[in-house]
């Protein structure tokens, strides 16, 4: 107990000059970029008068040595105040916070899907190492790799929308204004819309999983363990899924845990071409609106879940996988 | 290779092998003549096709097959979409190319030093590659490119610095598992310096390993430059699959050849290059065959 508690917090205090770090860099990014906040107000007001500028920059405290605005700035995000968006006069926070939800679900769809049908798959393959369906999974994988998630997100688009071949299902958007008030209504309409921006970026992490899956389950089958099982008797079903899949789904949940980053990369694009109302598309139209201290919130925001996932997977990984030494390294 | 003795020996035919196992697996050569004739059309296609991908050529949204249409289409402003594809190609190989170079400068130089050196040096290098490893990638980028500008130099700066923490931990890990052995061991005992050690000694029986990384990153880079400039991120000017994805998508409904056919080209190019690298994978480990 002591032990585990003591490298939970050492992971912890680790995780946490991790975000520290983060901040650091996206302050000096930031420093880096040519021009400041005070240069920006200016020229949004259409004034360029130099003391104009230099009053500003006082009352921002921009004129202050690096370190002590790097202080303040590690101040206010330790605090969550990750400043206020220029776009919408609003606490980026906040902001953040009102999308999080669509973004989740988003991506907790996608990866659901992803994991679930992937091992299926990998499994179903592992016990057929020769049928063409397990090669199929290596192409596919190959596939699912090269495939630009913004592509397959727009041919979904073009082969669901109105008036095209399969037009069954929303193609844009999280909602329909027509269900306003009625909750089953609505859930049903929001899983509606979720099914494609869900699939476009599950497909990718199937291909992944299931090729993963696969080369872990093969593996595990090889082992001497469950050819004992197997000798001592045991049923074929109970080998494959208790024994066996037990062992072959730690690499999978590592892969997860560690690709929520990448996820989110995706998670943005998807957003995009959906017009799914997520912290992905916040991102890319502060970009568009110039809006950096709302970039710079959801890029400090979003390395803080990644550290979180990472957390997570890492005490997932204990819980799996006994045999892993607490507070070891690999 | 695991036997300590003719790890050094074993390079050479080793390598030999490889080469010829690369040869015989069929989807590995497919993907090397994919790839080559993709790289042949990008470096000479534009002079060979003769159609600039700039100019309008025929009326806008003329789907492949209709009267007047080039082979695949024109876009939006009567463009040629297949003009476009064969000149696309040069903005993003070359990006992602020079991108995937860089990264895996960086995360050779920080990947050996922290596996050589371990200890102290480890832990701080290690550390440091962490910082980048939890920023989402793609908003790294943008977040470089939004400070920096677009352009092609920034452009391949900001995905070079998203990419390489996955390759430092791989060299990392490579040069921990080789830097003990008796002929590293040796070649320390009779004076080489630790720079000689690690580029001439551990480097070469590390390398199949971080070549297939460095086929991937090459994909990823491809996909990376492509997101980029459908977002519209990159330079306005250029012509790349992204771009035209990006600046047709809105039309996607009505001509979807105007984003289909950009869109395969990424997947192709990239399914070659992934290809080649699950070749070199099967061949420098052979017990890893078929997974």
């Amino acid at each position: 107990m002591t032990a585990l508690a003591r490298a939970i917090g050492i992971r912890l205090g680790l995780a946490i000059g991790l975000l520290l770090a983060v901040v650091v860099v996206v302050f000096f990014l930031i420093q880096v970029a040519p021009g400041d906040a005070a240069l920006y107000l200016g020229i949004q007001q259409g004034v360029g008068d130099p003391e104009y500028l230099a009053g500003l920059r006082a009352d921002y405290g921009l004129d202050r040595p690096l370190l002590v605005q790097l202080g303040s700035y590690i101040g206010q995000v330790a605090q969550l105040d990750l400043g206020q968006s220029t776009y919408f006069d609003q606490p980026v926070l906040g902001l953040i916070l009102d999308r999080l939800f669509a973004t989740v679900l988003l991506a907790g769809a996608s990866l659901f899907f992803a994991v679930m049908v992937g091992v299926a798959i990998g499994v179903f393959t592992a016990r057929r190492p020769e049928s063409p369906a397990s090669h199929g999974v290596t192409v596919l994988s190959l596939l699912g790799f090269a495939t630009p998630v913004f592509w397959s997100a727009l041919m979904f688009i073009v082969i669901f929308a109105a008036g095209h071949p399969f037009s069954i299902l929303p193609v844009g958007g999280i909602e329909d204004v027509r269900y306003n008030g009625n909750w089953l209504g609505e859930t049903i309409d929001l899983l509606q819309h979720l099914v494609l921006p869900a699939l476009s970026l599950g497909i990718i992490y199937l291909a992944i999983y299931s090729r993963l899956a696969r080369a872990s389950m093969l593996e595990v089958l090889e082992s001497d363990y469950i050819r004992t099982a197997r000798a001592k008797g045991a049923h074929e079903r109970v080998v494959v899924y208790k024994h066996a899949l037990r062992n072959a789904i730690i690499p999978v949940v590592t892969t997860v845990g560690l690709q929520v980053g990448a996820l989110f990369s995706g998670a943005l694009l998807v957003e995009f071409v959906f017009g799914w109302p997520g912290i992905g598309r916040l991102a890319v139209n502060s970009i568009l609106r110039r809006d950096s201290p709302t970039l710079l919130g959801i890029m400090i925001f979003a390395s803080a879940m990644t550290i979180v996932a990472n957390l997570l997977t890492d005490l997932a990984y204990r819980l799996i996988d006994p045999r892993i030494r607490v507070g070891g390294s690999r | 290779m695991t036997d300590l003795g003719i790890a050094v020996d074993s390079v050479e035919t080793g390598s030999r092998g490889a080469l010829r196992m690369f040869l015989r697996n069929k989807a590995a050569v497919f993907g090397l003549v994919v790839f080559t004739l993709i790289a042949l059309i990008t470096i000479f296609g534009p002079g060979l096709y003769g159609t600039s991908a700039r100019k309008m050529v025929a009326p806008p949204f003329l789907g492949p097959g209709d009267d007047l249409a080039p082979l695949l289409g024109t876009d939006y402003l009567g463009r040629d979409i297949l003009a476009g594809i064969i000149t696309g190609g040069r903005t993003t190989l070359l990006v992602a190319i020079v991108a995937a170079l860089m990264t895996m400068t960086f995360g050779l130089v920080i990947g050996s030093l922290a596996g050589y050196f371990g200890r102290w040096i480890d832990s701080l290098l290690m550390r440091f590659t962490e910082i980048f490893q939890v920023m989402p990638s793609l908003l790294f980028a943008l977040v470089v490119i939004f400070l920096l500008g677009p352009g092609t130099r920034n452009e391949t700066l900001a995905i070079g610095l998203t990419m390489w923490p996955a390759g430092a931990r791989l060299t990392r890990a490579e040069f921990l598992r080789w830097r003990e052995m008796e002929f590293v061991k040796a070649a320390r005992a009779i004076g080489c310096s630790d720079l000689r050690i690690m580029f001439r000694t551990i480097l070469p029986n590390a390398m199949p390993p971080l070549l297939t990384w460095t086929t991937l990153i090459v994909v990823t880079a491809i996909l990376f430059h492509a997101g980029l400039a459908f977002l519209g991120l990159v330079d306005i000017n250029s012509v790349s699959w992204g771009s035209m994805m990006g600046k047709n998508r809105g039309y996607a409904l009505t001509a979807w050849w105007t984003v289909a056919f950009p869109g395969a080209a990424i997947m192709i190019t990239g399914l070659s290059i992934a290809l080649i690298g699950d070749g070199l994978q099967d061949a420098f480990n052979p017990k890893l065959r078929g997974r």
